[in-house]
């Protein structure tokens, strides 16, 4: 029966690959034009699919400028405030990059932007981790419906959702392919 | 009170109707009919001479919040006893006339079953020095069983001399085959899964040497020798090899290990603990074939009481044994079917014979003390730990359901139990 | 995972693998400057030690507080346990003080079985008679990870006392559910009877069996077992089954030496051996804290089950 069910919901292809690659590449501009060439600048994704839209995002800048800005990840799975919601997740990988995030400006990635509460979690990992001197906020998709005060500093797509909607970014590096959908019908609500 | 019990099968026979009056059996036949009888209607029940059991511990004196001689009395006659051997590990220990007297009263106040005291061997079951047998043997409460039971005779002079000395008075000496050195702070039977669970292994063997060693001292005196709770297969070799030289010994199985096995200890639980321990699914087989063919004589219950906290906490902390007088017969139903002559001569005649007791073990024909129970065969009942006659809770078939219900048991013709319920 | 952590046998090869990754990623905390994180705030775990183990106890409360839990030491001696309070109403009471999880350290093999019966937060096994350590098993397997980059096909000699060794059964069971070889090597008084049916082979003989080891493990015996027979003498045990710095070399050039601790150098270890770079020793008590971490997430840090 649920296998019925979940044929009803129905998938629209709102970025495709190469869409995808040209919202990157707007997003690293974005982040060279305001952080003036991205100097003492650190990316740290989170994953899952954040981490590796960081290293897109850093290959672009060095593409485009020649600035190597150092790259990691930062899991959050341990600084939720829903762990109790459901079964133990398993943990994310958390890389500092060599020279810490000290004094740095840290742009955090991540693919959706929803209600907020993963990069307020992160925020929490992040004091944890150092103290940089800004941090910022660049997202692939921002689908609204926030619960705190919090906004993207980057946004490659603003997306207008119903809260029944899943919005699903693929990854080539996790997904084996490229692209931004959007789910609709039943299935429980995307975070 | 006379009673006319109308239609009963005897041992699984034609129906026959039973008239009870004066303690004894007053008349067996058809269409028997008595002015003034209160009439039992038996019709699809079994009758089977009342139970014996060679082996209870019944706690009084000493540990009555365990059980007291009335309470384990009530039991028995729930489970379709009509005599019981009340063993000698009291607080203080059976080893007097004194002390022996004291249960043997109790029981005869109780009323229930007969009880009959087996004496200590050795003074305080310290396996030092004899005790008093013989005057155990000619007070009132006419000991002819003595056993340790909880020790072992280990000492092997000792046990040659309990062996020689009973015979004066026809008296046996009951082992409780364990050799104490190889079974130092034990907990469970030594095997795969005692491996596993880092229990303290109680090998097979320290039953048999001692049965083995046994055996040869009682052929070397010509004495009687009864063996408790035999629990191996090992064991069973040694007295069938025995019994064909024409060795004096009996021997007695319980229900748990006719039943279950060492696996139960796998929840660490310690209603399964019990000495000697819950052997394998191989020593169970050989068990039950040793009970069918006559190697083993008798089943016995090793009704062994103990209070919650003293089961309730860690294994290795918890003392061993299982109630067994309520279950024993619907075990022994469970293990063999109704094959009603087998379970009368294991569960009455012989143990009736061993026990030297000779008003029950008797068929129910006219003239024979009134001793019997009736069991409705065809019933199943699913055991409630809560609600045992006994005081304790330890049965090991807790939530178990077995075939069989003892509906009534009459001890010298008056009703101890009437449709289930105890008497008083 | 299951509710509780009782046996290594509770973990299958995933759950296993599992932990272990999550104590990698534990690990990486421990080197942070704030060495903290916020996981299990507002949970409570009480440490229940009937055996005195230190560097279990201090390893669990370091786990426990490292995720932000409460953490009470609830000690046998000098509480109502050592004036005879049984088990059962221990649990009860802890049961009252909405312990999420108990982290049991008993004599009886067992114990901890009895005490999830009781009470409705997790069990966790920090030791019980000799029966097992599962988490001394968990921070076995991490090392030989974190050391030899794999466990699948590893060859691993465990050797001394395993008769009355929680920490072989549990390294066994962990072990062969991921995937590595065990050689027990004892002498034949020192294994149990019925251990044929454990999922490792038995040698009597150290020296036929260190060749081809990737991990040798050993364990503590101690001198009370010569008074009940179990060998000779010390000088004896340790010339047939201790190792030394002759007996390493004959080791393979990447193997390592491990033991739980606490260890009786001359007895079943040499000090050379102890203090060479095989030696895992320090490593074991490190990685200990992670594992330990891992598994409270593991057991604690979602649903109340």
């Amino acid at each position: 029966m649920a296998h019925a069910e979940a044929a009803q919901t129905t998938t629209k292809t709102i970025l495709s690959g190469a869409d995808l690659q040209r919202v990157i590449d707007r997003i690293a501009h974005q982040i060279l034009e305001k952080t003036r060439g991205a100097g003492d600048t650190v990316l740290l994704g989170i994953p899952t699919r954040g981490a590796p839209l960081a290293r897109r995002i850093a290959e672009r800048i060095e593409a485009f400028e020649q600035v190597r800005v150092p790259v990691g990840s930062i899991d959050i799975t341990l600084y939720r405030d829903d762990l109790r919601s459901q079964a133990p997740r398993p943990l994310g990988p958390t890389e500092v990059p060599q020279g810490g995030i000290d004094g740095q400006r840290v742009i955090l990635v991540d693919d959706v932007l929803f209600r907020g509460r993963t990069v307020r979690a992160a925020l929490d990992a992040l004091r944890d981790l150092g103290r940089p001197s800004a941090v910022q906020l660049a997202v692939l998709v921002d689908r609204g419906h926030r619960e705190l005060p919090i906004r993207a500093d980057y946004v490659g797509k603003n997306l207008p959702t119903a809260l029944d909607e899943q919005v699903q970014v693929r990854l080539a590096e996790v997904d084996g392919t490229d692209g931004v959908m959007i789910i609709s019908g039943s299935g429980p609500p995307s975070i | 009170m006379t009673f006319l019990i109308k239609g009963v099968s005897l041992l699984g026979g034609e129906p026959t109707d039973l008239l009870l009056r004066d303690g004894v059996v007053a008349e067996a036949g058809t269409g028997v009919s008595a002015a003034g009888a209160q009439v039992i209607d038996a019709d699809g029940l079994v009758a089977l001479p009342g139970l014996v059991d060679l082996h209870t511990h019944l706690r009084e004196p000493g540990r009555e919040d365990a059980e007291t001689v009335e309470t384990g009395s009530r039991a028995a006659a729930l489970g379709g006893y009509t005599a019981v051997c009340a063993m000698a590990n009291t607080e203080p220990v059976a080893d007097t006339a004194g002390v022996v007297e004291q249960v043997w009263r109790l029981g005869r106040r109780a009323g229930l079953v007969d009880v009959q005291p087996v004496g200590a061997v050795t003074v305080g079951l310290r396996g030092e020095h004899l005790a008093e047998l013989g005057a155990m043997a000619t007070s009132a409460a006419a000991v002819r069983i003595f056993s340790d039971d909880g020790h072992c005779v280990s000492d092997p002079r000792l046990m040659r001399r309990a062996l020689e000395y009973v015979q004066a008075f026809d008296g046996t000496v009951a082992q409780h085959a364990e050799e104490p050195r190889l079974t130092e702070n034990a907990q469970m039977h030594e095997g795969e899964i005692s491996a596993r669970l880092g229990l303290t292994g109680w090998p097979a063997v320290a039953e048999e040497a001692i049965i083995a060693r046994d055996v040869l001292l009682a052929e070397h005196v010509g004495a009687r020798l009864h063996i408790c709770h035999v629990s191996t297969a090992g064991s069973v070799e040694i007295l069938r090899a025995a019994k064909a030289r024409g060795v004096r010994v009996s021997a007695e199985v319980t229900p748990h290990h006719l039943l279950l096995t060492d696996e139960r200890t796998t929840t660490y639980d310690p209603v399964f603990k019990v000495n000697p321990p819950l052997r394998t699914g191989a020593d169970v087989a050989a068990l039950r074939q040793a009970v069918a063919d006559g190697v083993i004589d008798a089943i016995a219950t090793d009704h062994a009481p103990h209070t919650v906290e003293d089961k309730e906490c860690e294994w290795a902390y918890a003392r061993p044994g299982m109630l067994g007088l309520q279950t024993a017969l619907p075990v022994a139903l469970e293990v063999f079917g109704q094959q009603w002559d087998l379970i009368a001569e294991r569960m009455s005649r012989a143990p009736a014979r061993l026990a030297g007791l000779d008003g029950h073990g008797r068929h129910p024909a006219t003239g024979e003390p009134a001793n019997l129970t009736l069991v409705d065969p065809t019933a199943r009942v699913s055991v409630d730990a809560t609600a045992q006659a006994s005081r304790s809770r330890n049965t090991p078939f807790a939530r178990m359901t077995l075939p069989g219900r003892v509906v009534a048991t009459f001890l010298r013709g008056e009703p101890t139990v009437l449709d289930g319920k105890a008497s008083r | 995972m299951s509710r509780h952590l009782l046996s290594a046998a509770d973990l299958d090869a995933d759950e296993a693998t599992a932990v272990l990754d999550t104590a990698a990623e534990m690990a990486n905390v421990a080197g942070r400057e704030v060495k903290k994180l916020p996981t299990l705030r507002g949970r409570t775990v009480v440490n229940l030690f009937y055996e005195d183990s230190t560097r279990t106890r201090i390893s669990f409360e370091a786990a426990a507080k490292r995720l932000s839990a409460d953490v009470i030491n609830f000690s046998a001696k000098g509480s109502s346990v050592a004036k005879g309070e049984s088990l059962k109403d221990t649990a009860l009471t802890l049961q009252a003080m909405g312990a999420d999880a108990v982290v049991i350290r008993h004599g009886a093999s067992g114990a901890p079985h009895r005490l999830a019966d009781w009470v409705d937060g997790s069990v966790i096994n920090a030791g019980d008679g000799t029966h097992e350590h599962p988490t001394q098993a968990l921070l076995d397997a991490y090392t030989m990870r974190a050391r030899l980059g794999r466990l699948a096909g590893l060859k691993v000699a465990i050797v001394g006392d395993v008769l009355h060794s929680r920490v072989a059964r549990s390294n066994v069971l962990l072990l062969h559910t991921l995937g590595a070889h065990v050689t027990l090597v004892a002498p034949p008084t020192l294994l149990p009877v019925g251990v044929g049916a454990w999922p490792a082979d038995t040698s009597f003989d150290l020296d036929a069996v260190l060749p081809s080891s990737d991990v040798v493990m050993m364990l503590r015996v101690q001198r009370e077992r010569m008074g009940d027979s179990f060998f000779p003498s010390v000088r004896e045990y340790s010339r047939r089954y201790g190792l030394d710095g002759a007996r390493m070399r004959q080791l393979p050039a990447h193997a390592i030496v491990m033991h739980p601790g606490p260890m009786i150098r001359g007895m079943e270890i040499a000090p050379e051996v102890a203090d060479s770079p095989r030696s895992t020793i320090t490593e074991q008590v490190t990685n200990g804290v992670s594992v330990r971490m891992a598994v409270l997430y593991l057991l604690l840090g979602g649903m109340n089950q």
